[in-house]
């Protein structure tokens, strides 16, 4: 089934042949998102970036995309300075810009937002993160650091480090790495384990998933190690997040006896989850993870918005 | 001759066999006008429940929608619609695919929560026992008396 013209709200929007092809195209955008010469391919469209939630590598990747297929932004990056501030209904807000562009890219502070926006706008959505709830580009830019050093999303070892509780971008990966067969490894601070909701969603998809609270012992088991940040922004009560801060660090000596193919992934910014010294590690990936953002979603923004292929 | 606990209606719909001590959250799920004038019968001896609760609400005859969202709190309901003192019509309720309006999200950040021009809706993932998703934020919710609109 072809995306054009699809809203992508969440990464279950997305059938795992879907994510595959938006796999393959993204490698194929790589030496366009390297620079040196753009394509055509948005050429003439425009895309709003509707941003109501501080962003800077989701933002700015994003209209690097557009620009590196020829295509224009319409950008809201400051949300105070909108009608939003006058009272102004998410609702109204997306109606009027999907009057002025030909897809919606949506940040927003609160979960369902872009799943409001999808049915406010008559032209595309895609979430690029509402609240603690979706962000399928990320899953997507993940998936494919995974599948860019292992060639496959099929039998490797995921350990999802950090904040379990209230970090989207886990919820969404673990949904798919469970989709393509990988196995699932928890580690997490006792109060920030994975909500027996997301449990049982992986159990009924039939994922292999289990908890590994010793950390040095789920490295050593490690393909991919996942660290995430604890957000002090998704926290209710910042009692709770002083209690967990700094709970968990991957340094030299965490990754002594991980496998020599392991890498340590990241979706950034990192505060003090990952020490410097990892960076100049063959294990640290979390730097092309962050530069394949642009090729997913040049080839995502393709496959909605470009001209869509036939028979697809 | 049988002694009438409640006096019958001319007009109007009686929600019958509900389990007893629900019948004010059926209430709650009916959202009624003030002038409307509504019987309640508390733990009434039931053949079919040990015990039930009956409401009667005069002049109204209620929305298959409304009716299917008394089907989360109260599945065993009957509905009948009455004109002129006689059964018209009489029917179970049926749990619907979708519970648009009645309840409201349990996360306070979800976006149905904000003042939009939408109303809450949840999707029926689960039947017997019945758990919802909602159609915005993913929320399951299977506590509905407590998160009643």
């Amino acid at each position: 089934m072809s995306l054009h013209g699809r809203d992508v709200v969440s990464i279950r929007d997305l059938s795992r042949d879907e994510i595959l092809a938006l796999l393959d195209s993204a490698r194929k955008m790589v030496p366009l998102a390297e620079g040196g010469r753009t394509t055509p391919l948005l050429a003439g469209k425009i895309v709003a970036m509707a941003f109501f939630e501080p962003s800077t590598r989701t933002r700015l990747s994003f209209e690097s995309a557009v620009q590196r297929l020829g295509g224009s932004c319409l950008t809201i990056a400051d949300a105070g300075a909108t009608s939003l501030r006058k009272g102004e209904s998410l609702y109204d807000t997306i109606r009027m810009l999907s009057s002025y562009a030909d897809a919606i890219v949506l940040r927003h502070p609160n979960e369902g937002a872009a799943r409001l926006a999808s049915r406010a706008s008559d032209r595309p959505v895609v979430n690029a993160g509402d609240g603690a709830g979706q962000h399928p580009t990320q899953t997507l830019l993940d998936l494919a650091t995974i599948r860019e050093r292992f060639g496959t999303l099929a039998g490797l070892k995921v350990v999802l480090l950090g904040d379990l509780k209230y970090g989207r971008t886990v919820h969404s990966l673990a949904y798919a790495l469970a989709e393509f067969g990988s196995e699932i490894i928890l580690s997490s601070p006792e109060s920030l384990r994975l909500p027996e909701e997301h449990r049982d969603d992986l159990k009924r998809q039939g994922a292999k998933v289990r908890d590994e609270p010793d950390l040095g012992k789920a490295v050593r088991e490690a393909d991919v190690l996942y660290v995430t940040r604890i957000q002090k922004e998704r926290f209710p009560d910042e009692s709770e997040y002083r209690s967990v801060a700094g709970s968990y660090r991957i340094d030299g000596q965490t990754l002594t006896g991980a496998k020599p193919q392991m890498i340590v992934m990241h979706p950034l910014p990192r505060a003090g989850e990952i020490a410097p010294e990892v960076d100049g590690t063959p294990h640290a990936a979390y730097f092309r993870q962050a530069f394949l953002a642009v090729p997913v979603r040049m080839a995502l923004l393709n496959a909605i918005l470009g001209r869509p292929r036939r028979g697809g | 001759m049988r002694e009438l606990k409640i006096t019958p209606i001319r007009n109007g719909t009686v929600i019958d066999h509900i389990s007893s001590g629900l019948a004010l959250e059926v209430l709650r799920i009916l959202r009624l006008g003030r002038d409307a004038t509504v019987s309640i019968a508390l733990h009434v001896r039931s053949g079919k429940l040990g015990w039930k609760d009956i409401v009667k609400v005069e002049n109204v005859e209620l929305t298959a929608r409304t009716v299917n969202a008394i089907a989360l709190i109260a599945p065993t309901a009957t509905i009948s619609i009455i004109r002129d003192y006689r059964v018209r019509e009489k029917r179970t309720v049926d749990l619907p695919a979708k519970i648009v309006g009645v309840l409201r999200c349990p996360n306070r950040n979800c976006i149905s929560n904000q003042p939009e021009p939408l109303e809450s809706e949840f999707e029926v993932t689960e039947r017997r026992p019945t758990v919802l998703k909602c159609a915005f934020c993913e929320r399951r919710v299977d506590d509905f008396l407590h998160h009643l609109a």
